[in-house]
């Protein structure tokens, strides 16, 4: 991985890829939150959220509401990183390099270059290398994954279907990245740059996974988490910490759910625990059912 | 004597590189997450992460009095970043729920956001003349140390990593380096 790099646009701080993978492995087995206001914030925090991603809709409602959606108002990302001490996350479009400058301007701790958001490219993501903050990106697939990575990002999250309440998809995303893990562990040297070929991923990313057997940054789950035992279950499947969209601010009693979430993914092994944290949690976000959300509307389709 | 075993609490954090870096050293090394797989260790290690987070775990589980007992047992117990906030006396303007057990005043995420990160070459006279890589993220500030607390690492005559007794606790982290020597300090102490 290059070591250092500038972006050509603006002034900014040296950094190390140590440094940005350094944070994504900090926030191992945590739950980073979706929160669109200080108070919801400070909630997220006090229930023992690793990190919080600030943002201006949960994107369950990003999907009621249509239309383009877009980085959020930087006042209301600042005024959520004044509320708590935690890492505070935002979001980009895909391949709008300029919210990404403006989001590393204001201070933000990661960036998400996500799908959740309507793309502003539809052939390139964001050179992340030319950044100092770091950037963590969805994927669907090792080769999708592999290619963020060359791109420079220092975390990987499995898509899901974000606001969809329903952990179907997280689970065939990271059931998908692990199988080609375990794949590329068993394939002979001879066949890891045909392998590279089909999956449309940078070589020398690929043999690191192929002798190492994991991904070279951390791997995290996203995109439907609703309910402790999903946290749990995606944890079982190899995610490295979790993320929760709507799941919490559109249940019953989000501050209980948030701290149950929180119990469940520290004891994801633990059946007991996960089950005393499982009780009376009131109402769960209403899910969706993935085959009644139209194609174009499918948020993990976003990304190349 | 049987090889210490070195207990790294597993709430949340960077555990998994220091399990990775004392198994490389052939240490016996576990994850700990209750009061009973902690008070089943001869030495400890606090990772880094989020001090938050891991101290409201360690209250809500009963894992911080087990962490006390251990170390009112002597064993030692070293804490990195987070960690080092978690073992110390006082937090500056903060709810953490922290052990108290290092006499210093530290003040979290005290160089700036992640962007003022940082990586820095350390001297470190107690583990030898080569200089040590410290990789520092959101990382903490020791603001005073009491006198029983020794500094062996500084930045600008500031400390970065101390011990006291039994205790280490650095600001910066070994695990994230290809460097074993704390490491393997901390078993050497373990197996004293």
């Amino acid at each position: 991985m290059p070591k250092k790099k500038r972006a050509e646009a603006a002034e900014q701080p040296a950094y190390t890829w140590r440094e940005k993978v350094g944070l994504a492995q900090m926030l191992r087995g945590g739950v980073i939150m979706d929160v669109v206001t200080p108070d919801h914030a400070k909630i997220a925090e006090d229930a023992g959220a690793a990190a919080v991603m600030a943002l201006e809709r949960v994107p369950a409602d990003i999907r009621l509401h249509g239309g383009v959606a877009r980085m959020s108002d930087p006042e209301m990302i600042a005024s959520i990183m004044a509320a708590v001490s935690i890492p505070v996350m935002a979001k980009c479009r895909i391949g709008h390099f300029a919210e990404a400058q403006i989001l590393q301007a204001l201070g933000v701790d990661f960036i998400d270059e996500s799908e959740v958001l309507t793309p502003a490219d539809e052939m390139y993501h964001v050179d992340k290398h030319a950044f100092a903050v770091p950037f963590v990106c969805g994927c669907r697939d090792l080769g999708e994954a592999l290619r963020r990575i060359g791109e420079g990002a220092a975390m990987i999250r499995t898509k899901g279907e974000a606001g969809s309440g329903n952990v179907v998809e997280a689970v065939r995303h990271m059931r998908t990245v692990m199988d080609g893990i375990r794949r590329l562990t068993v394939l002979g040297p001879e066949q890891l740059m045909t392998e590279a070929k089909n999956l449309g991923a940078p070589y020398e990313v690929l043999k690191e996974i192929a002798a190492t057997g994991q991904l070279p940054v951390p791997n995290f789950s996203a995109g439907g988490i609703a309910t402790p035992a999903d946290a749990a279950l995606m944890r079982q499947l190899g995610a490295e910490a979790v993320f929760v969209g709507s799941g919490i601010f559109k249940s019953g009693d989000p501050a209980r759910r948030a701290k149950a979430i929180v119990e469940a993914n520290t004891f994801y092994d633990d059946p007991a625990k996960v089950l005393e944290c499982s009780k009376g949690l009131g109402e769960a976000m209403v899910g969706i059912n993935i085959s009644e959300i139209p194609e174009g509307e499918r948020l993990a389709k976003r990304g190349w | 004597m049987r090889s210490p075993v070195i207990g790294v609490l597993a709430l949340q954090g960077d555990f998994r590189e220091h399990l990775e870096m004392l198994a490389g050293l052939g240490v016996d090394a576990r994850n700990v997450r209750t009061p009973e797989q902690v008070a089943a260790c001869d030495g400890l290690i606090l990772p880094g992460g989020e001090s938050t987070t891991i101290g409201k775990l360690m209250r809500r589980y009963g894992v911080d009095q087990a962490i006390r007992e251990l170390h009112a047992a002597g064993r030692p117990i070293w804490g990195t970043c987070a960690g080092a906030i978690l073992l110390s006396r006082e937090v500056v303007e903060n709810d953490v729920h922290n052990l108290g057990l290092l006499d210093a005043r530290i003040a979290r995420n005290a160089y700036g956001r992640q962007t003022d990160s940082f990586e820095r070459g350390l001297a470190m006279a107690a583990l030898g003349a080569a200089e040590f890589p410290a990789v520092f993220i959101r990382a903490p500030r020791f603001v005073s140390v009491g006198p029983g607390v020794e500094a062996l690492a500084a930045i600008d005559d500031e400390p970065v990593f101390v011990r006291q007794g039994n205790l280490l606790a650095s600001t910066f982290h070994p695990e994230l380096t290809s460097d074993p020597r704390v490491h393997a300090w901390l078993a050497e102490l373990a197996r004293a």
